[in-house]
């Protein structure tokens, strides 16, 4: 639990505004848990149905608001990899890579239209295994996801087009890793493309939150995709392992830590896979004096206090034109002291329950350094749940870039605030880390954000909002935020092996072929 | 956005309720659109059940300004209004008094016949309204004349004609001869948001009135097609918050146009609760310009209260 560190933290800082207390407390507006039936026990999904492990081994998943456990989890050891491979690669040969595109279309949008139909039950059990609040997991997470697999399935008959001049075909099976910060989201992101583009999936989820991708799994058999086309091995960071390491893959795409990133590409080096890496980030989120102060001060929050931070693409640096640093700072004090946080499940929560124990301690560990640094740390009034993980919003202003806080991703509800001067010094401050997932620049001029953004070296820049996200829309890193793209037509590419046509009638054949299993 | 030159020394906008603002004027805060609809759609979200309802709808009723503006109204009418003002529920003593009876300056005397004694106020409109329009001198007349005859408040108009043709100083001088002419009586200063084509218009005009002395900034008229809508009160509280911060003065903010259930009142209330806080939940600062949302709110309370809704003719119509 952090009760340590927030007791001390309340001692330490300037009191949180004793704003009024309200006479108007909204009553708690919980969703009903019974929407979203969980089982004891969940087997890996393998060539379309649910196995018992061959490891014999399993693994509990809690709840993070409550530390109860919800069940348990099979954790799938070398063999049961080798199954799931061998189901995917079975698939890939023989149904899935022989399907025209229009008919691996069908089945992405029967997908995406189940996961509308039953998305309430999804977003409930989201926030139930993850934490994150069910309005976020409601209205982010659900519909994101569900527009990925439309957006997809749009392509999948279209991909000659996508890319002229050259032949798209499948890479064949890849293997997925995919983090606790998004569960559905993620494997939505990993799922929709490779099968568009009529590849096969062997999908680990993250420990931590497996629930949703076993529903999916269960989604899958009632559309009924060819069993072997997407297979979840579930478990830790060994199993995800197995996967990277197995022989028998053709592409591994992995999203995650920086430093489980690095292992990775290490473990691929020397092999034929292909090699995607969503990473890290420590984004700037940079706001000029003539911003639209209050809709920015909306977007500092919604950049950081979103899924409690654990957002890998989170604005997590804030630099303020010194000239506006009162006005912004006083605004944001004001506006985290309306955040409602504790129960993930009640409709009026902002901020939900920190994913993990593990995840807190670092969390803690991070703010710790951030005081002993000597930043000043601004915490709301707050009360917290006695049980489960919960993180304070915390505000730190006094940071410079060399503070730990000014440069290690902390994935967790903590705002850095910096100061600049010109435009020049936001761009030198913003790119002066090891990261470039993101960033955001407030400004009413709009020359400006153009220029800005022609210099800022982030993956995506948002002008004037922050965490939008669309299909439609590349997304990933610069640096070490990791490389290759995910979402719109750029995301594709890595799931695909694209040759280039001959000019002496090879490529006249070529796309015949590609039309049979592309068209 | 603007072209004509906006006042920047306090000579003319140098009132006494001004404050420092008045230096302010050229640099009012920009507004994002998109921002601004996103987080009012949030707040809009809200899910306010049991205890938490019960005390929004009682809120709403004493925040209301039950308005009658037809020009067929007669003082029969606004008597009736008047006593409904007051027992909003002739079978119910614990439901509230609402907060005002808004009518024309001529009905002003029946209203106030009615209400004497009862603790509802008693509002007019006044200057030429809805327009503005009418000379200075007879807007003057009408708004001393309401107020002589018993209004305890006065609604008037920005003038649109002056402020869109970007010459703030008459927009802002005439409010603050109008604002002088209805005291000692409290003054809602209409901006009329549907005429003012951006957020960031309405934000300036928000910031004109409240530093040309308004009491309190008002969304419409309810006489256009496009009355209040949650953006455009969101961006006024916004700049409501600011000149408090600014100037230490809190100005209240009246939402009316088109507000007819319940649920739009306690959205309303929400976007106040979470964006000016407690201090301004409290008819003093918060007023709903309404005629037919009453109703749905007791039928809301009834149904709260028993768990079934009652048919329309359990409501009086007055």
């Amino acid at each position: 639990m952090g009760d340590d560190i927030e007791r001390r933290d309340a001692t330490s800082t300037t009191p949180a505004t004793p704003a009024t207390r309200s006479p108007w407390e909204y009553a708690s507006a919980p969703e009903s848990r019974e929407l979203a039936p969980i089982e004891d026990r969940y087997g890996l999904f393998i060539g379309g149905a649910f196995v018992e492990p061959r490891s014999g081994r399993s693994f509990a998943t809690i709840d993070p608001a409550t530390e109860e456990p919800l069940a348990q989890i099979a954790e799938a050891g070398p063999d049961d990899v080798d199954a799931a491979v061998e189901a995917a690669r079975d698939a890939q040969e023989n149904v899935w890579g022989q399907l025209p595109g229009r008919e691996r279309a069908k089945y992405l949008y029967r997908i995406a239209r189940e996961l509308q139909e039953r998305s309430r039950e999804f977003a409930v059990l989201e926030s139930i295994d993850g934490g994150k609040p069910i309005k976020e997991s409601r209205d982010v997470d659900l519909p994101l996801a569900a527009a990925h697999f439309f957006y997809y399935a749009g392509w999948a008959d279209k991909l000659e087009y996508a890319f002229p001049g050259r032949l798209p075909r499948p890479l064949g099976v890849a293997g997925q890793i995919i983090p606790w910060n998004f569960p559905l989201l993620m494997a939505a992101w990993k799922l929709a493309p490779a099968l568009a583009t009529g590849n096969t999936v062997v999908l680990k989820p993250a420990e931590t939150t497996p629930l949703t991708a076993l529903l999916l799994g269960r989604v899958l058999q009632d559309v009924g995709l060819p069993p072997g086309v997407v297979n979840i091995v579930t478990g830790a960071g060994e199993t995800g392992s197995y996967v990277v390491r197995h022989p028998g893959l053709d592409k591994i795409a992995f999203t995650g830590s920086t430093d489980v990133g690095k292992a990775i590409r290490r473990a691929v080096a020397g092999t034929r896979k292909r090699l995607t890496l969503e990473l890290g980030g420590k984004a700037a989120n940079i706001v000029f004096e003539d911003a639209p102060l209050d809709q920015a001060v909306e977007g500092i929050v919604n950049g950081i206090y979103f899924n409690q931070g654990h957002v890998c693409c989170a604005g997590s640096r804030l630099l303020v034109q010194e000239s506006a640093f009162d006005e912004v700072v006083d605004r944001l004090k004001r506006r985290l002291s309306t955040l409602r946080v504790g129960d993930p499940l009640d409709k009026n929560t902002d901020v939900g329950a920190i994913n993990s124990r593990q995840q807190l301690r670092k969390i803690e560990e991070l703010v710790e350094a951030g005081v002993e640094e000597g930043a000043e740390i601004y915490q709301p009034a707050c009360d917290l749940p006695d049980r489960g993980y919960w993180f304070v919003p915390t505000l730190f202003t006094g940071v410079s870039q060399s503070h730990r806080i000014a440069r290690e991703e902390i994935f967790g509800p903590v705002l850095s605030v910096l100061t600049f001067r010109t435009p020049d010094e936001a761009v030198e401050k913003a790119n002066n880390t090891p990261y470039g997932l993101s960033a955001g620049v407030w400004t009413e001029k709009g020359s400006r954000i153009l220029w800005m953004a022609d210099r800022l070296k982030a993956g995506v820049v948002w002008a004037n909002t922050y965490n939008r996200f669309d299909p439609a829309s590349p997304f990933g890193g610069y640096k070490e935020s990791g490389f290759g793209r995910e979402g719109g037509l750029h995301g594709l590419e890595p799931y695909l092996e694209l040759e280039p046509l001959s000019a002496n009638g090879g490529g006249r054949r070529a796309i015949d072929q590609s039309r049979k299993a592309g068209g | 956005m603007a072209k004509a030159p906006v006042p920047t020394t306090g000579e003319t906008l140098d009132r006494p309720q001004a404050g420092p603002i008045a230096g302010r004027l050229a640099r009012v805060t920009a507004v994002d659109a998109v921002g601004l609809e996103e987080r009012a759609a949030s707040l809009a979200k809200r899910s306010i059940k049991r205890d938490a309802k019960r005390w929004a709808l009682d809120l709403a009723i004493r925040c209301i300004d039950l308005t009658t503006l037809e020009g067929s109204d007669t003082p029969g009418k606004v008597v009736q209004l008047s006593s409904k003002a007051i027992r909003p529920d002739p079978t119910d003593a614990s439901i509230p008094s609402v907060a005002a009876v808004c009518v024309y300056p001529s009905l002003v005397p029946a209203a106030a016949g009615r209400l004497r004694g009862s603790g509802v106020k008693v509002a007019s409109v006044a200057g030429a309204f809805p327009s503005g329009l009418g000379p200075m001198e007879a807007r003057v007349e009408e708004i001393r004349w309401a107020v002589a005859n018993g209004a305890d408040e006065i609604d008037i108009v920005m003038n649109r004609s002056a402020f869109l043709a970007g010459d703030y100083r008459t927009a802002y001088e005439e409010m603050g001869t109008e604002i002088d002419a209805a005291r000692p009586a409290h003054v809602k200063v209409i901006l009329e948001v549907g005429e003012l084509g951006s957020y960031d218009l309405v934000r300036r005009a928000s910031v004109l009135a409240m530093a040309a002395g308004a009491d309190f900034i008002k969304t419409s008229t309810g006489k256009i097609p496009s009355g209040s809508s949650l953006p455009a009160a969101l961006c006024m509280m916004e700049a409501i918050r600011e000149f408090a911060g600014e100037t230490g003065r809190r100005v209240g903010l009246k939402v009316a146009g088109g507000i007819r259930q319940a649920k739009q009142a306690v959205q309303y209330l929400v976007l106040v609760h979470e964006t000016l806080g407690p201090e301004w939940m409290t008819p003093d600062r918060f007023r709903i310009g309404a005629s037919t949302l009453l109703n749905d709110v007791l039928m809301q309370i009834h149904k709260e209260r028993s768990g079934a809704y009652q048919g329309p003719d359990y409501f009086t119509i007055d």
